[in-house]
């Protein structure tokens, strides 16, 4: 008997995993990872807190890096579901790809380059966060600045700043020079539109800066957020990739659970949840279960 | 193979050799970064350490407290020093980097020089102080030059260390040879990142055998006062 012991006790964990809820039987465990910041620890705890209450079992692995750690591991199966921005997950799965400023277009080209992946893709969000470049009001008035373009001329004077992998992405440094033919006199690398970014923009240690446009600090601080008026940036809606043996495991509970939250997230509800964790300092935990509860999604 | 060949090609690269992310750039503000951190920490920790160490009192206490900047993690201090310094106006990068450094730099240099100084021997001090020289001439003419190599080394160590940890300065926007390590792992270029750290290890061997030459230098020294 004793040696029948273990066993039973890893098939009791098992049930118990799996037990409770809507969530579909043979589902264990679903971990959900993000990138580096705050939105993404937001947006995160959003769909955890959900799928949890609906039954999932779910494990965070947040805050694990760039992009580029987070995909792969995605793929190879260290994590089940991230949540990622149709334009750039796009750029980044393919360079060649080009996206549209029409989220629908930018998802159905996006689709194809997942499948490939053994990827899927749940519903995109209204809510979309693009890269913006961002200049004090000291700095837009001196130079007199509205749009990116306004930028071209007096750039070589300038120092910019963003994350480190602003110069090899489309979107940001290398897209920059390539559409708007304007070239920095360097780039300061920092962080993914966080503190180091906004102290080094206020301290005057550079003069340009990467800042989210969903970041409520660009209101706060007084920055401008200059206008992408040569359409650089697209649609960069907010999408759940999961891998496609998950979804299929997950069925359409696990779909209608996560589309559920995305359908009701709006630039202007994202701006704010922003807002709530960066500036005021709420623990995202309570900011997205708080949100959840506003939007009937939890009771 | 492939992967050294990509690290060779990287340092081929004359791009690599110019401007602000250069690797003569980096390079400087790492020893600068490194050269001042050693520089601040010495000028507390030598002459505490001769103190204690000429009289012989309360050295015990220095040490241990010293010896905290040893456990402290130094990501921990880089994070405070971020805190501290936005607060102060002082800006990213340098004086953050600068206020993790200074606490690992101490307790070797204030062990040693302590450590140094009680072991000169007594009997060597005694008939200085017999000839009639006094307490500031005994402790430069015959002790100092007597600890000297052991002093050296404490530094030595402080050094290293240092020019180890420094890296750390990029995770808070400082410049430095971490950039290509922070850098390198955000970009996924690996052959960046393995050059910084090669780079960096490089700079500490450097830093070492410098410091080895001091010491021997100093012992020729050491054995004229003797």
């Amino acid at each position: 008997m004793r040696r029948f012991l273990p066993t039973l006790v890893i098939l009791a964990f098992l049930v118990s995993a799996c037990g409770g809820g809507g969530a579909p039987s043979g589902m264990t465990t679903i971990r959900i990872g993000s990138t580096n910041f705050t939105e993404q620890l937001i947006v995160g705890e959003l769909y955890a807190q959900v799928l949890e209450a609906n039954g999932y079992k779910v494990e965070r692995k947040f805050n694990l890096g760039a992009r580029e750690v987070v995909v792969p591991a995605l793929e190879s199966g260290q994590i089940d579901l991230e949540v990622d921005y149709l334009a750039t997950l796009l750029a980044f799965l393919d360079k060649n790809a080009t996206g549209s400023t029409d989220a629908a277009t930018t998802a159905k080209t996006l689709d194809e380059k997942l499948r490939a992946r053994n990827l899927v893709q749940f519903d995109f969000a209204p809510a979309v966060d693009q890269n913006g470049i961002v200049v004090t009001k000291e700095t837009a008035t001196r130079l007199s600045l509205k749009k990116i373009s306004d930028l071209a001329p007096v750039a070589k004077d300038l120092t910019f700043g963003g994350p480190p992998e602003c110069p090899n992405r489309e979107f940001c440094a290398l897209g920059l020079e390539k559409v708007y033919g304007i070239k920095f006199k360097t780039f300061r690398p920092l962080d993914v539109g966080g503190p180091l970014t906004v102290t080094a923009l206020e301290g005057k240690q550079i003069d340009v800066a990467l800042l989210f446009t969903s970041d409520a600090v660009i209101a706060v601080k007084g920055f401008v957020l200059l206008e992408d008026d040569k359409k650089l940036q697209l649609s960069d809606n907010i999408v759940p990739i999961v891998r496609k043996d998950v979804a299929d495991k997950g069925g359409s509970d696990l779909r209608t659970r996560v589309n559920e939250v995305s359908r009701k997230l709006t630039t202007a509800e994202l701006t704010e949840l922003n807002k709530q964790v960066g500036v005021d300092k709420k623990d995202p935990k309570d900011v997205a279960r708080e949100w959840l509860k506003k939007q009937g999604l939890l009771r | 193979m492939d992967f050294l060949a990509s690290v060779v090609a990287w340092f081929a690269d004359p791009q690599h050799w110019r401007g602000d992310d250069g690797i003569p750039t980096r390079v400087w503000e790492h020893v600068q970064l490194s050269g001042v951190s050693v520089a601040i920490a010495a000028v507390i920790a030598l002459p505490l350490g001769l103190y204690l160490g000429h009289t012989g009192r309360g050295g015990f206490v220095a040490i241990n407290v010293a010896n905290i900047g040893r456990a402290l993690p130094s990501l921990a201090l880089i994070a405070l020093g971020l805190v501290a310094s936005i607060a102060l106006g002082l800006g990213l990068g340098f004086w953050p980097t600068l206020f993790a450094l200074v606490p690992l730099a101490l307790p070797p240099i204030l062990t040693n020089t302590y450590v140094a100084m009680r072991g000169v021997d007594a009997d060597t001090i005694e008939a200085a102080r017999g000839m009639g020289l006094r307490e500031a001439q005994v402790l430069r003419q015959v002790e100092l030059p007597l600890a000297l190599p052991l002093i050296l080394g404490g530094l030595r160590t402080a050094a290293v260390n240092v020019v180890a940890t420094a890296t750390l300065g990029a995770l808070v926007a400082g410049g430095a040879l971490g950039r290509y390590i922070v850098d390198g792992l955000a970009l996924q270029e690996f052959d960046r990142l393995f050059a910084g750290a090669l780079l960096v290890a490089l700079l500490a061997i450097v830093t070492e055998a410098t410091f080895g030459i001091l010491a021997r230098a100093a012992r020729y020294s050491g054995s004229a006062a003797e």
